[in-house]
């Protein structure tokens, strides 16, 4: 292109150095574009065979005023020639578009650590938003860093000024595609993945596609032919088993796992749900899937979208809802409702930061309680939870699964961390999933609604359209076997045992939780849900270090598998590192007697590796 | 069983509850056992279940269960195919009674249930049965978005304007200042109309009857059947124990003719037992005039036509009430529009006529995918 600024013909010496891995975060306002400049970079590094885990964080306001603290956006990944399951305790690299963002993510990079900043971001009006009381660019507070300064802004509008028929506002926005490029270079990444991306993205808008082309080379040639960069780094590929990989958050995986999990069950999913952070992403994947049959509902709030999910099952459908943990708290009488007619539902919850409302785009694990204990009566329901971003899609298939077979409601846990982050994923064979069979009764010979399997306990599946088997159930408590109306004490004595008993049931039908170390030893880390990567990562390296510790994850917690009692009784010490203040710990210390101690972190993020090390050290 | 008195189920060693599995049942069940005879054949007592009916002796519910039963062999509809679904209260334990499928839910959600089992199953007849605490109250909301929505169901209020089964509180359809036990000094809470409520959240189908009007309530249940689209019928329930007498004053056989209103498509609004009340608007409100008096003749009068478009007419109707005007009842409104599970439906088909049916292997390889060799 005519436009783009070529390199001159004596360039400067520049050092290409390797280098095993690099956390960078990306920082602005969250109108600067910079959850798509992180995304973008994790596409090229994911598909140059690097491996790949991303954090976003954004502020749960949409456009908070520009240059104010609460309006920051981070985006921050770890990429990297190992294996790698986290996105990395620490940036090494800040790229901080405005005072703003380098105020609230500076604490947060290393020592050392390398800084590329817009400075046409750092006018007196920003600074003030940002409660600087001098400039930090001048005033020597960032002389620990290796601090890179270029003027993004300025440079993006030299480039566009005249070659594109765009407003001075319109060209400002194309500057987020500069700093990539600019990154692009300094990472030794190629343009083409994001050069495609913008052709199909803003095909429809050719001076925009121009503008974010021009703004990309221009950064990236102009990373080259500065004197500020002297040098840049390459990051080989990481190995990776052979096979085909796609780069997905825990959202994704989510949406795609079920459905998977209607075609491998050859029934339509029904998926209930009101928009909430950050479960909604679920609801829009759901919904561009129309090919598959599946019938979104955007219901007029949380209590109508888990009653039209239990509809939708009780008619023969996949009845799913999904939600945050304020949605679930609205949905347990009716989540009690499908208990007591036993009837196939799977909740989603992408937990968040609470209580009430909380922390509505942060990450935690507090609604664990909420799943296994949270409704009236004695009323138990199946707990799982994904453990990565790639296995929420098992999870899924999995939920699905237990649900039609158990005729119970299952809560599938996954977290924001979880549902924002990504990470590789290795596409499976189709033949590989799991086959889920629906079985619905035809007989009215044998028919008796609460009737049950023998083995499972489940009641049998009699859909209405099926003739001579209509019946009635309800909330009110059933009759065993005929499911009538029934208030008799021991009959209510029973059906509370039975109900509870086929919930145990499902251990048999479950994986043991599997020991990563030795099976004894002196500490064991165990976890659930999104923690697995930190603690794997953490246990590992002490491992490496000839520590006796191991380390076990739970993606099934209520019930729990079957030997899980045996694996804790052979440590001396049991360490659950939680973001809540020790929810499973308390079921372990109370199911098995163990004296679990609770490593808890209830901050909105995840844990860091080293966190978890010398939390484990202690007990060494 | 081995929970250890802290929720926490046992480690699979549980002590299996096998033994009273087999059980036998006592008495009746939940099921027909049956299949029935083809819609053609099907009689009343193909609708009656096997249940005991546990209303108050006296109930207006009765009266209504009747005539449902009864209009249910003209629908053409197999039984199979037929759902009810209630929420809670007197009114909702209904579905246990009609020999059908069944859903007796939780309180105020029975919209949202039958709106799940309807886009779930478009082939299905599906009913809600809802009383005036659980439909207005608990469960506004989904009264209006159900409503909104057009789902092709049946939705059956019955308004007896007290709570019955909590026994004896006032409801959101009582009258202002309705003393009650949880209102000793009278309410202070002014009533809301659901016909009001149910016209300006754009019900396709309204409709009013009364349950001892057993006539009158048949026809208005038997055309709510067949409208498609949303069917809102308020009947009209006297509960003899907590709120006796509550529409005697133009209920009651001896003074319904010259009380009430019976509303009939294309014909002018005339009322009483001289058939010579009627309605005319007199600028932009309705007046009760006497035909012959004053010069007044039939074509002065509103002509009732259940089609209009614009709700206006139909609302204003719904305001009319005892005793400045006769109590209308009959069809208000059955306008056309397509339904929300038909719609549902059309956008699948519409999604699989262009890019073919899902395929799994695709879905699976989208995205940002490479390979490593």
């Amino acid at each position: 292109m005519s436009t783009v600024i070529e390199p001159p013909v004596e360039q400067p010496e520049k050092n290409l150095e390797e280098v095993e891995a690099v956390t960078i975060r990306f920082a602005g306002d969250s109108g600067d574009g910079m959850q798509l400049t992180g995304t973008q970079f994790t596409n090229t590094s994911a598909v140059v065979g690097n491996d790949i885990s991303t954090l976003p964080d954004f502020p749960a306001e949409i456009r908070a005023p520009a240059g104010s603290l609460p309006g920051v956006s981070g985006f921050q990944l770890n990429f990297s020639s190992q294996d790698i399951k986290t996105p990395g305790d620490q940036p090494s690299v800040l790229v901080a578009m405005n005072p703003a963002a380098l105020k609230v993510n500076l604490p947060d990079l290393e020592e050392g650590g390398t800084l590329i900043i817009n400075t046409d971001g750092f006018t007196p009006e920003n600074l003030k938003y940002a409660n600087y009381a001098s400039n930090p660019l001048e005033d020597g507070s960032l002389a620990g860093y290796r601090v890179h300064k270029l003027p993004v802004t300025t440079l993006n509008m030299n480039a566009l000024k005249g070659n594109v028929t765009l407003s001075r506002k319109e060209i400002d926005r194309s500057k987020n595609f500069f700093a990539l490029g600019v990154l692009y270079w300094l990472y030794d990444r190629p343009m083409e993945n994001t050069l495609h991306w913008i052709t199909s993205k803003f095909g429809k808008n050719p001076e925009l596609a121009k503008a974010n082309e021009i703004a990309l080379r221009t950064g990236y040639n102009f990373a080259d032919t500065t004197e500020i960069f002297t040098t840049h780094y390459t990051i080989k590929k990481a190995k990776i088993t052979p096979g085909k990989y796609r780069k997905i958050t825990g959202n994704e995986a989510t949406a795609i796992g079920f459905v998977a999990a209607s075609q491998l069950a050859n029934r339509p999913l029904f998926y209930g749900s009101y928009p909430i952070t950050p479960a909604s992403d679920i609801l829009h994947e759901l919904a561009r899937h129309k090919s598959f049959g599946v019938k979104t509902f955007q219901a007029e709030d949380e209590i109508a979208a888990v009653c039209a999910a239990i509809g939708a099952s009780f008619a023969g459908q996949i009845g799913l809802t999904g939600t945050s943990g304020p949605g679930v708290a609205l949905k347990q009488e009716a989540i009690g409702l499908a208990v007591m007619t036993e009837l196939p539902l799977v909740i989603i919850n992408v937990q968040r930061g609470g209580p009430s409302t909380g922390l509505p785009t942060k990450t935690e694990q507090a609604d664990l309680f909420q799943a296994v204990w949270g409704r009236n009566g004695e009323c138990p329901a199946i707990v799982i939870a994904p453990s990565t971003p790639a296995d929420c899609f098992a999870m899924a298939i999995e939920a699905v699964r237990l649900a039609f077979k158990y005729m119970s409601p299952v809560f599938y846990l996954s977290d924001g961390y979880l549902a924002n982050g990504a990470e590789p994923w290795a596409i499976p064979e189709i033949s590989d999933l799991p086959k889920i069979e629906v079985k619905f009764a035809s007989d009215p010979a044998n028919f008796m609604p609460y009737s049950r399997d023998p083995e499972t306990l489940a009641r049998p599946y009699a859909i209405p359209g099926t003739p001579g088997l209509e019946h009635r159930i309800g909330g009110i408590e059933k009759q065993h076997i005929t499911g009538n109306v029934n208030y008799d004490p021991e009959n209510h004595h029973l059906m509370v045992k039975l109900r509870q008993e086929k919930i145990d049931r499902v251990a048999n039908d479950i994986p043991a939780v599997e020991v990563f170390g030795e099976n004894t030893g002196k500490v064991l880390v165990l976890g659930w849900g999104s923690t697995y990567g930190s603690i794997s990562t953490a246990v590992e390296k002490l491992q490496s270090e000839g520590k006796s510790v191991s380390a076990a994850h739970l993606r099934y917690l209520n019930p729990f598998p079957k030997n899980l009692g045996e694996v804790l009784a052979g440590f001396e010490t049991v360490i659950v590192p939680e973001m809540n203040l020790g929810q499973l710990c308390t079921m372990i210390r109370a199911k098995y007697l163990v004296d679990a101690i609770a490593f808890s972190k209830v901050k909105g993020r995840p844990f860091q590796i080293r966190e978890i090390v010398r939390k484990v050290e202690e007990y060494l | 069983m081995s929970t250890n008195g802290n929720g926490l189920s046992g480690n699979g060693n549980t002590t299996p509850v096998e033994a009273s599995i087999s059980a036998e049942s006592e008495g009746g069940s939940a099921v027909s056992g049956k299949i029935a005879p083809p819609p053609g054949q099907l009689k009343k007592s193909d609708f009656v279940s096997d249940q005991e009916v546990r209303w108050c002796p006296g109930c207006g519910d009765y009266a209504i269960l009747n005539n449902v039963q009864k209009v249910m062999p003209e629908l053409g509809v197999p039984r199979e195919k037929i759902v009810f679904v209630s929420g809670i209260g007197c009114s909702s334990r209904f579905p246990y009674y009609m020999n059908t499928y069944g859903f007796h839910s939780i309180h105020g959600r029975a919209p949202a249930v039958a709106t799940g089992i309807k886009c779930a199953n478009p082939d299905l007849s599906v009913w809600v049965i809802t009383g005036d605490g659980d439909a207005l109250s608990i469960g506004g909301n989904h009264f209006m978005h159900a409503i909104r929505r057009n789902l092709d169901i049946n939705y059956i209020l019955f308004n007896n304007r007290i709570y019955g089964l909590t026994k004896g509180q006032y409801s959101p359809t009582s009258e202002f200042g309705k003393k009650t036990k949880s209102s000793p000094m009278g309410a202070v809470d002014y009533p809301i109309n659901p016909l009001s409520l149910a016209i300006a959240s754009e019900s396709t189908f309204v409709a009013r009857s009364i349950d001892i009007d057993v006539k009158h309530l048949g026809t208005v249940v038997e055309a709510a059947a067949k409208h498609k689209g949303i069917s809102f019928i308020e009947v009209y329930q006297n509960c003899n124990i907590f709120n006796d007498h509550a529409f005697d004053s133009f209920a009651e056989r001896s003074v319904r003719t010259d009380r009430v209103l019976y509303l009939e498509h294309g014909k002018p609004m005339i009322y009483g037992k001289d058939r010579n009340k009627a309605i005319r608007m007199n600028g932009a409100h309705p007046e009760v005039v006497t035909i012959g008096e004053n010069g007044i003749t039939e074509n002065d009068l509103l002509v009732h036509d259940i089609y209009l478009q614009d709700p206006s007419v139909a609302f204003m109707l719904a305001r009319m009430e005892q005793p400045d005007f006769p109590q209308p009842v009959g069809i208000f409104r059955a306008v056309e529009r397509p339904s929300y599970e038909e719609l549902m439906v059309d956008q699948i088909e519409a999604a699989i006529a262009k890019v073919g049916p899902g395929s799994l292997e695709k879905l699976i390889n989208s995205g940002d995918t490479w390979v490593v060799q």
